[in-house]
């Protein structure tokens, strides 16, 4: 029997090429080893040549992938319009953790779209829902390289996730080059301390 | 609790394919079905023979003929795949298989990474050739071991049906047994079974229809099916979902906390006995299933058969939409309609929500469709071409990363694989004055593009074809292909010149270019536009995420802010490593940038320069 605890409905969204999937893995990779039934849907081919991402993640679910319309918890935001492009995903009491490093579409580098305005873009999701909003890309070069920022948002999320903290720095540890494991958990604590102890 | 394991669809099938035993496995990389063979090459200790074949005939051809030898094969494809395979699948139905034979075909309903949404169940209709359908991604996997079973049992291959959400999602899933009877190939000399001559055929056909009752009834039994009678026997409500939609079907039944009967469907034939049973209980029959009404027109049948009277909705009267993937949502809908409940789903709430956020910010957000990559040697191939063939020219291309330059305004056409060539051909023998250039890539030429470019030199099509070689199969992951001189699992073999090919296929004019040497390249789109005749240019350059894993690096260039003019000549070029800071009124290289060069030929003012240090 799954119990409420245990469930929970993370919506991860991005850009090809940020590591949405490898957050969603690792995330996924815990509940597994914690016994919590998981389904997930992402978005692979075409769309990750840059293009706008999403992974739904429903942990404690044993029915489909897609989570519906206002029906999840956390939205984890790996890019600021990103945030703002899923946010009807979110449910009224959901939150959003969003880095809020842009990442400029092609349509506006070399078309005539404007990029709006960040703060704006946070302002707009502080009107409708709880936000937590930081620059996860300082934080990942903090960390000691720019690839982390994927890593950094997981620390984030971990505060509101039904598995500990401890298992899903083991499953980091396993899913990153040997190499870079020291800097990946550095990345993950940074991330973790964005969000205020009270939600653990 | 560590005999589950977080697994991608595309995995579990692989894991199913492990598990059943099979010996030989073949396909075409197509979205979403690619990590099928991706994984199985990728294994270190492998006891089958796994292939990327040529295109997707090919492949279930060469799958075919091992199931003939008595050994379990596997041909894997997307749903449009089926349609180049589709001449060897009619008459395989005739023929039937000796060895288990499994075809996986991985439909994309919402077009994500594809040119239509077709439904491969039609298939399963037209060649009388069983469908199982899968619900989730635990199902899938072990489908397939069963579906060896069945195979065996009729003689008959079976298609397996997968769509995107089970391709492309992820789930625990618990491994199984792997199945260890591995028979020795022998090829036995059945002219009856082998050789499709008339009167072979006939003998076959009938043979094909003759089993067809025999394979309803197994499947009736099959697991993928399941009937669940509601508690309240003065409810009258029936609900039919198939496929991956059952399960969304079934969510939108507990949000809304409905008593109703529910089958679910996972076989073609469809399981006739437990429809019988819903229609017996239900006065409305509400069916969803993703894309065509292939499961309520048979319904419809049933009905007309035993004489039931029930209402069959579902597309008949618009409550489950015939395009497109479904969801909870779609579901909660459909049945909120078709019976009338009170209950609000909490779709309709949500929708209201939705416009209060788009009225009260004023934010625009820009779209970001997916892109070719910065350094991409495509870019500037269709740069170079756009600049000599000018606004002028019709511009017919194909399918792979390159249709993203539909941007650059030098893809003007998509139809299916290989089709670049042979439009070409038409436009020209129509009698269209301007010129014309196609692209294609490497793999899509190798696929079905050299029939096109026989075709076009044989009836002296005045076309120039320009095939952008990046030396790998790069859409779909980056699967080898006939040029790169090894195979699926990575063993050195033949490297295939397409300059010889298309030499060997009667082209005169076939000129090999450096993608990235742009002045190189314009001067050779200039021969070639003035060639009468058939031309082939090839632009070669390695695929830069290929390039970069293999450990490739280039110096990467800067903008000098004094010579720059802000003429944005270089911005227009379109790579996303260019940028306009708006505040200076100048161009900016970012980190982005992977060093092709290409801008600098672009910059008029000269002002584009590498980074010696």
């Amino acid at each position: 029997m799954i119990t409420d605890k245990e469930k929970l409905e993370l919506v991860i969204s991005g850009v090809g090429g940020q590591g949405a999937i490898l957050a969603s893995d690792i995330i996924g990779k815990a509940a597994v080893l914690k016994g919590i039934p998981i389904r997930a849907a992402e978005t692979h081919g075409m769309a990750q040549r840059g293009g706008s991402v999403v992974n739904h993640i429903r942990l404690g679910c044993e029915l489909g992938s897609m989570i519906p319309l206002h029906g999840a918890d956390v939205l984890l935001a790996l890019e600021p319009a990103e945030a703002l492009r899923y946010i009807d995903l979110l449910s009224g009491n959901g939150v959003v953790i969003v880095n809020t490093e842009p990442v400029l579409p092609v349509t506006v580098t070399s078309g005539g779209n404007d990029y709006p305005d960040v703060s704006k873009i946070v302002e707009v999701l502080k009107s409708t829902h709880k936000v937590i909003a930081f620059n996860a890309s300082e934080l990942a070069i903090k960390a000691g390289h720019p690839q982390t920022m994927n890593v950094v948002m997981v620390g984030a999320a971990s505060k509101y996730l039904p598995v500990g903290k401890d298992l899903l720095i083991d499953c980091i540890k396993e899913m990153v080059p040997p190499k870079t494991v020291d800097i990946n958990v550095r990345a993950f604590e940074l991330g973790r301390e964005q969000v205020p102890s009270h939600n653990q | 609790m560590s005999t589950r394991e977080y697994m991608l669809g595309n995995v579990a099938i692989a894991r199913g394919i492990v598990e059943g035993g099979a010996q030989v496995i073949s396909g075409y990389p197509g979205t979403p079905s690619s990590e099928i063979i991706d994984t199985l090459s990728r294994m270190d200790d492998r006891n089958f023979y796994v292939e990327w074949s040529v295109n997707e005939k090919v492949a279930m051809e060469v799958a075919a003929g091992a199931a003939w030898t008595g050994v379990r094969s596997v041909v894997v494809m997307k749903h449009v795949g089926l349609n180049v395979a589709a001449d060897p699948l009619m008459t395989l139905a005739y023929t039937g298989v000796k060895g288990g034979m499994i075809i996986i075909v991985a439909d994309d309903p919402s077009c994500h990474s594809s040119q239509n949404e077709q439904d491969s169940r039609k298939y399963a209709d037209f060649s009388l050739v069983p469908c199982l359908d899968p619900s989730t991604i635990q199902e899938a996997k072990d489908i397939i071991p069963y579906a060896f079973e069945l195979s065996e049992k009729f003689g008959i291959p079976i298609i397996f049906r997968t769509t995107t959400r089970i391709s492309h999602g992820k789930s625990d899933v618990k491994q199984g047994e792997v199945f260890e009877n591995r028979p020795i190939a022998h090829f036995e000399k059945l002219v009856d079974r082998w050789v499709m001559l008339p009167k072979n055929a006939r003998v076959r056909h009938l043979h094909l229809l003759d089993i067809q009752d025999s394979i309803a009834s197994e499947l009736e039994k099959s697991p993928l099916n399941e009937l669940t009678i509601n508690n309240d026997p003065q409810s009258k409500m029936g609900i039919i979902a198939s496929g991956i939609a059952s399960v969304y079907a079934k969510e939108a039944i507990l949000n809304i906390e409905l008593d109703a009967s529910f089958l679910k469907i996972g076989t073609y034939p469809v399981p006739k006995g437990l429809i019988k049973k819903i229609l017996e209980h239900a006065e409305t029959v509400l069916v969803i299933e993703e894309l065509e009404p292939v499961v309520e027109d048979r319904v419809k049948i049933i009905a007309n058969e035993i004489g039931s009277g029930a209402r069959i909705i579902g597309k008949t009267g618009d409550f489950v939409p015939g395009v497109g993937e479904l969801n909870v949502e779609l579901c909660e809908y459909a049945i909120a309609n078709a019976f009338g409940v009170t209950k609000k789903s909490n779709i309709a709430d949500s929708m209201v929500d939705v416009a209060d956020l788009v009225n009260i910010t004023d934010i625009e957000l820009p779209l970001r469709p997916p892109a070719m990559c910065p350094g991409c040697s495509h870019r500037a191939v269709y740069y170079a071409m756009k600049k000599v063939f000018g606004n002028d020219a019709v511009y017919p291309s194909d399918i792979g990363c390159y249709t993203l330059g539909v941007q650059s305004g030098t893809v003007e056409t998509t139809l299916c694989m290989g089709s670049s060539i042979t439009l070409a051909s038409g436009i020209y023998h129509a009698g269209e004055p301007r010129p014309i250039c196609c692209s294609i890539g490497d793999s899509t030429f190798f696929h079905t593009g050299m029939n096109g470019l026989m075709n076009a030199v044989y009836n002296k099509a005045n076309i120039t074809v320009t095939i952008l070689d990046n030396r790998i199969t790069a859409m779909t992951g980056h699967q080898p292909n006939p040029g790169m001189g090894k195979t699926a699992t990575g063993d050195v073999t033949v490297d295939i010149s397409i300059k010889k090919l298309c030499l060997g296929l009667g082209a005169k004019f076939v000129e090999v270019v450096d993608a990235y040497d742009y002045k190189a390249t314009e001067e050779v789109f200039k021969r070639a536009k003035e060639y009468a005749g058939t031309s082939v240019v090839i632009a070669e350059q390695a695929c830069v995420i290929d390039a970069r894993r293999a450990g490739i690096r280039l110096k990467p260039y800067i903008i000098d802010v004094e010579k720059c003019t802000g003429c944005k000549q270089c911005v227009k070029f379109g790579c996303p490593a260019i940028e306009f800071d708006a505040k200076s009124k100048h161009a900016k290289i970012t980190a982005l940038c992977t060093g092709c060069g290409v801008c600098v030929h672009i910059c008029k003012f000269g002002a584009i320069s590498v980074v010696e240090q």
